[in-house]
Parts: C-alpha cells; sequence; structure tokens
C-alpha cells in the first residue's frame, strides 16, 4: 500500500462546507482517472477516504470535490492551498463512455453526486464522447447547495439541456421545485442510456422511473457506495451481495443492483 | 514398495522433520495443547505436541481428553487457524513520517524466517487457498501475504478423526488433502504397528523428505492410508450440497428464519474471528505524540460489527438478523460470485465456538428447506466478476 503526496494548487468553495481541491503529485508523475473512478484521500493523522474525482484539469491536476461530513472529510475541507494530503488510486469502474457514441444520453445527479459525473458530462460537452444529446437532471436541496452552478451556461450553450431543481427554494428561485426523478416524469425525454449518482434512495427512484420510460435496465448506470476501507478488495467493507462496489463498482449497470437494493440492510 | 512415500516413527521421525524444517530455515509451527485447546505455536520438540489428545466438539462446545494412547494426530483443530500466520490479527501495513512538506513512507519488515506450518488438515488447506484468492487478486495483491505465502512449507495431515462438527466433504473437501501442500502425513494405527506415513506434494517437500531418517512405505501401507480415509469419509455424512448452495440461497433474503436466529445471536463476532477464511478487516490510522509519523494498521474486523457496514450516518445493516444474513449468505452464497471459491471449508469453528450454539448447517437448512423459499426460488443469474 503505498500513499503519494499531492500539494493542493487550488480550493475553491463551491457551497455549504463543500470545496473543490486541486492537487498535483508533490514528486511523481500526474495520474489520470477514468470518469466515475475514485481515489483514496489521506490526511495526515486523521483518516482516508474515498473521494470520487470530479475533474482532471491543466494538464493532470485532479479535482475532488468534498463536503465536510466526518472528521476526515471536515480536515479535508479544510486543507488549504500548499497543504500536502495523500492519495492512492484510481480505483473502481468508470461511466461507459463508449456507450453513449451516438446516443441520446441522460444524466442525472442528486447532491454531490454530480461530482462523480462532472468528468463524464465535460466529456460529452466538450465534444470528445460523441453522443447524439445529452439531457441534464441536477437535483439539489436548496439553490445555494447546486454544485458547479458557474459551470451550467457552459454546458447549456453547449447543447446539453440542462434543468436544475431543488427540494427547497427561495425567493430568488424560479425553477422547479421537487426531485430530478419528479422533473423527469414530467419530461418527454427519451434516451437510449441514463447515468446516476446522488443517495442511493435517489438512484433507485430515478433508475425505477427510467426504466419505466421504456429504458434497458443494462443502459442505466448507477454509482454504488458501501463503507469502504482499502478500495482494494482486502477489507470485504463494501460488500453489496455479490459485488465488492471498490472492484466491481462504483459505477454498475441497474440491472446488476436492481433486486439487490430492494432489501433493506444488504 | 513406494520410493515416492516414507515411513517415520511417531516420535523421533517427528523430531527430525522439525529439525530438518529448522535447518532448512523455517519457523516451525505445529499443535499444541494449552489451557485445554489445541492453538498454533512455536514448537521446536515433537514432545511439545498433542499425543493421545481426542476431542469432542459440538454446537457451543468443545471438550479435550487424553490419555495413555500414543496418536499424534487423533485431536480435531481448535479455534486457533493457520490464518494468524499468514494474516496476523493486527499489522502493521505502512509507516509514514512527515518531512519538510511532504512525506517518506516506510514499509514493515518482512519476517525473517518463512513459515513452516506443521499439521494443516485438507479443511485448513483449502482455507489458506481462499484466502489466496481474496489476497492475491489480479488488480492488487497484498506483497506481504504472498511473500508468506509463497515460503510457507505446509505439512498437511489426513484426518483420521473428525468431529461432529466437521463437514469439509460437503464443502468439496475431504478427509485427506491433495494438494496445496509440500508433505502429507497420514497416521497409521493397524497390526503392522503405529507409524506416520509421510508423502510429498511439491519438490522441496522431496527435498525435506529425503533427509528424514525413514522407510520406504509399502503397498500396504498405502491401502492402511487408504482405510484411514474411507473410515473418515463414513463418519463424514454429507450434510448440506455445497455446490449448489449459491442457487439454493438466492431469494432467501426476506425469509422469516433470520429473525428467529437473530433472536439467539449474540452478534459477538466469534464466529468470523475464529473462521480461517473471514477476510474482513479495519484499516485504521495512529499517529506518534509527536504527530511527524503516522502507523497505518490492518486489524481483523467483523461483519458483526454495527460499523463494518457504517455509511452516511448510520449502519446499512442495523439488525443482528441483517448481519447474521450477511455473514451467512457471504460464506455460502455470494463468496463463490466474488471470488469464484466457496467461502466456507466446512471446518466447523464457527458452530463449536458460537457461545449461544447457533450451527451454521441447522440454520443454513432451515432456510433453504423452507416452501417459501422454494416457491420463490429462480433460475439465479449471478454476476461473475471478470478475471
Amino acid at each position: 500500500m503505498q500513499i503519494v503526496p499531492y500539494r493542493v494548487v487550488s480550493r475553491v468553495v463551491v457551497g455549504p462546507a463543500t470545496v473543490t481541491l486541486g492537487l498535483v503529485p508533490v514528486a511523481q508523475a500526474c495520474v489520470t482517472a477514468a470518469p466515475g473512478q475514485f481515489m483514496m484521500v489521506w490526511c495526515f493523522g486523521i483518516g482516508e477516504i474515498p473521494i470520487s474525482v470530479s475533474g482532471i484539469v491543466n494538464g493532470g491536476v485532479i479535482e475532488i470535490t468534498v463536503r465536510a461530513v466526518g472528521a476526515t472529510s471536515a480536515a479535508i475541507v479544510d486543507a488549504g492551498v500548499a497543504d500536502v494530503l495523500g492519495m492512492r488510486g484510481p480505483y473502481g469502474t468508470a461511466w461507459p463512455m463508449g456507450a453513449v457514441v451516438g446516443r441520446d444520453v441522460i444524466v442525472m445527479a442528486g447532491g454531490l453526486g454530480l461530482a462523480p459525473l462532472r468528468l463524464a458530462i465535460e466529456s460529452m460537452v466538450s465534444g470528445r464522447a460523441g453522443q447524439r444529446s445529452l439531457t441534464l437532471l441536477i437535483g439539489a436541496r436548496e439553490p445555494a447547495q447546486v454544485l458547479y452552478a458557474e459551470q451550467l451556461p457552459a454546458w447549456r450553450s453547449a447543447g446539453a439541456d440542462v434543468r436544475v431543481t431543488v427540494d427547497v427554494g427561495d425567493s430568488a428561485w424560479h425553477g422547479p421545485v421537487g426531485t430530478a426523478t419528479a422533473v423527469f416524469e414530467r419530461m418527454s425525454v427519451r434516451a437510449d442510456v441514463a447515468f446516476v449518482c446522488g443517495p442511493e434512495m435517489m438512484m433507485v427512484s430515478a433508475a425505477q422511473a427510467l426504466v419505466r420510460a421504456g429504458m434497458s435496465p443494462a443502459q442505466v448506470f448507477v454509482s454504488m457506495e458501501r463503507n469502504m476501507h482499502c478500495g482494494i478488495g482486502h477489507c470485504g467493507r463494501c460488500q453489496l451481495g455479490p459485488l465488492m462496489l471498490c472492484r466491481d463498482g462504483a459505477v454498475v449497470p441497474w440491472e446488476m443492483v436492481s433486486e439487490l437494493v430492494q432489501v433493506s440492510g444488504r | 514398495m513406494s520410493s515416492d512415500a516414507v515411513i517415520l516413527d511417531p516420535r523421533s521421525g517427528m523430531q527430525a522433520l522439525i529439525d530438518a524444517l529448522d535447518t532448512a530455515g523455517y519457523r516451525v509451527l505445529g499443535p499444541v495443547l494449552r489451557d485445554g485447546v489445541i492453538v498454533y505455536d512455536d514448537v521446536v520438540s515433537e514432545s511439545a505436541m498433542p499425543t493421545g489428545v481426542r476431542v469432542e466438539q459440538g454446537a457451543g462446545r468443545w471438550r479435550v481428553f487424553q490419555d495413555a494412547r500414543p496418536e499424534r494426530f487423533s485431536w480435531t483443530p481448535g479455534a486457533d487457524s493457520w490464518k494468524r500466520f499468514v494474516f496476523p490479527a493486527r499489522s502493521e501495513v505502512l509507516r509514514i513520517r512527515r518531512t519538510d512538506g511532504s512525506w517518506t513512507t516506510g514499509q514493515p519488515a518482512a519476517p525473517d524466517r518463512p513459515l513452516a506450518l506443521l499439521g494443516a488438515r485438507d479443511c485448513e488447506v483449502r482455507a489458506l487457498g481462499v484466502l489466496d484468492t481474496v489476497m492475491l487478486g489480479p488488480n492488487h495483491p497484498d506483497a506481504r501475504y504472498a511473500q508468506r505465502r509463497a515460503d510457507a512449507f505446509v505439512v498437511a495431515v489426513t484426518c483420521g478423526e473428525p468431529s461432529s462438527t466437521c463437514w469439509c466433504t460437503s464443502m468439496g473437501g475431504g478427509p485427506q488433502p491433495h494438494d496445496g501442500f509440500d508433505l502429507r502425513i497420514t497416521e497409521l494405527s493397524d497390526h503392522a504397528g503405529h507409524r506416520l506415513l509421510v508423502q510429498p506434494g511439491s519438490d522441496r517437500g522431496e527435498q525435506i523428505m529425503a533427509v528424514l531418517p525413514g522407510s520406504d512405505a509399502h503397498n500396504a501401507d498405502i491401502d492402511s492410508a487408504a482405510h484411514v480415509v474411507q473410515r473418515s469419509v463414513d463418519r463424514l455424512p454429507v450434510r448440506l450440497p455445497g455446490a449448489e448452495l449459491p442457487a439454493l440461497l438466492a431469494g432467501s433474503e426476506l425469509h422469516p428464519h433470520w429473525d428467529d436466529v437473530a433472536a439467539r445471536c449474540l452478534s459477538c463476532s466469534n464466529c468470523t474471528m475464529v473462521c480461517p477464511t473471514c477476510f474482513c478487516s479495519s484499516f485504521s490510522d495512529h499517529t506518534s505524540l509527536d504527530n511527524d509519523e503516522a502507523f497505518r494498521t490492518q486489524e481483523w474486523a467483523s461483519c458483526f460489527q454495527l460499523d463494518h457496514s457504517y455509511l452516511g450516518g448510520r449502519p446499512v445493516r442495523a439488525t443482528t438478523a441483517q448481519r447474521y444474513r450477511q455473514w451467512l449468505t457471504h460464506k455460502l452464497q455470494t463468496w463463490t460470485a466474488q471470488m469464484g471459491t466457496t467461502g466456507c471449508v466446512g471446518c466447523g469453528r464457527c458452530t463449536t465456538w458460537c457461545p449461544a450454539g447457533i450451527d451454521i448447517i441447522e440454520e443454513a437448512r432451515a432456510v433453504i428447506g423452507s416452501q417459501m423459499v422454494a416457491a420463490r426460488l429462480q433460475p439465479v443469474d449471478v454476476y461473475v466478476h471478470p478475471r
């Protein structure tokens, strides 16, 4: 097990207790990560947690978006520019970018779930992925918690149909209120491939709605989460039935987990 | 005559084997009767190993009896397993010293002597093979485990006295190991006397065997060993259809029997701690007092612990029923899809060492056998990780 030191080169507050950090290796060559993969991020003396890669910019700066929830995530959020964090990875499966070529794609994100989708979205809005169309449904608790809000105009002007919905609006909010699934169900959008990431309940309801609308469960992809200590299949914690999510996930086709998540406590 | 097998004296021959392994550079580990239970520990003298020891095991029951009989391997294994030597209960995996603006990483030192495991039963040899598939997976093999395993010299023993909790033959094993060992001992006691039949399973096994003060085995010895195996097989009824368990347990998630077990299960983790294949662990970091050095340790953990499934502020598996279901179905069902092997070798430890006397076989039967599950049995489409 080797932890590589990374220096924080940028820190942007993107929401309440939520930051996007840019990291470059202190000495080693930059690593690359496929959209949807995660790194184990370590703060000296505190702990280590799995965090999805939310961006790779300027030829190798790895971006992660983290919300302070527990001790380790709070320490990572507190890291300042020039601080050193540890990382190892990338680990896990990726969003299947080959599946979007020539297809109509819908991406549904709930809360921080937009972060693991961002590399895939940028691949699509930049034209590299070669999809036919992209619909992006973003759900957030409140307008202040919409991630990457400053990027949405660019995504729209690149041709994506971007819709944002919040659980609770404010006086300045003129968009829809409710879940991303509810927004989807009011639309008559047709899609061949779907990428979904958010809290498990959100992904279940979204995936079920997508399948009800006629999509194949093999073409709906979700990013599942369980407790994870090692990221390399040795600690046994990220089991979801026959899956070990650090190895077989986090990104899996809905058909692989639709039965598993029906049973609570798996 | 059979020149690829030798006959050893049960006492002087055993000492010669220990000496030969020691001379070859191995740390020799073998069975020791201590505090009323068989444990594995360093042995330098054959007299430290059990003689005339018999064991009675049942659900939540372990009793040792010793008499003047000369048998060396008439016992069955206790709570201890070889797992703790190749996969220690707690070990340092990483040490990081903070330097100016970065850090340096140190790897823990490798063990100075390779291990010789003297007296591994077939269930234990297969358990090491199961652990290998976990620790030595294609993507992230554990280098320290790999070294301990590759160097380990395995002296396997044919089981001549299986316990009532043994069910290896149900899980694809048997009283006699067929591979995964360097030497195999079968204890013979018949009209020709009390003796050990030693057969090699590897080149280095042959090299050790060559220096043992044994006589060449005769066909009668081989026949006598076959009789020992058959006698054990006769005492090991097939209690569950091991290969069919993944299919039989599919769809059992909502069975009411999980609540029945949960009413008895203490969620104490004993079954996972004594299991020779359970590999779940915690990785945790500690720092030196000056906060300049961090240590990462890997420690055995259990799916019966609440924090094992902690996610988003709560445990995913909050009830004992959910945790027992996770454990049993992982052992007997989902392990196969994850690793390509069964997770259970049928050693019976989880049953013997359960303080509530919960028998994994009885619980699996209760879940599999009911009409409710039978009605729900569907063709199984188990995801198998592509290798």
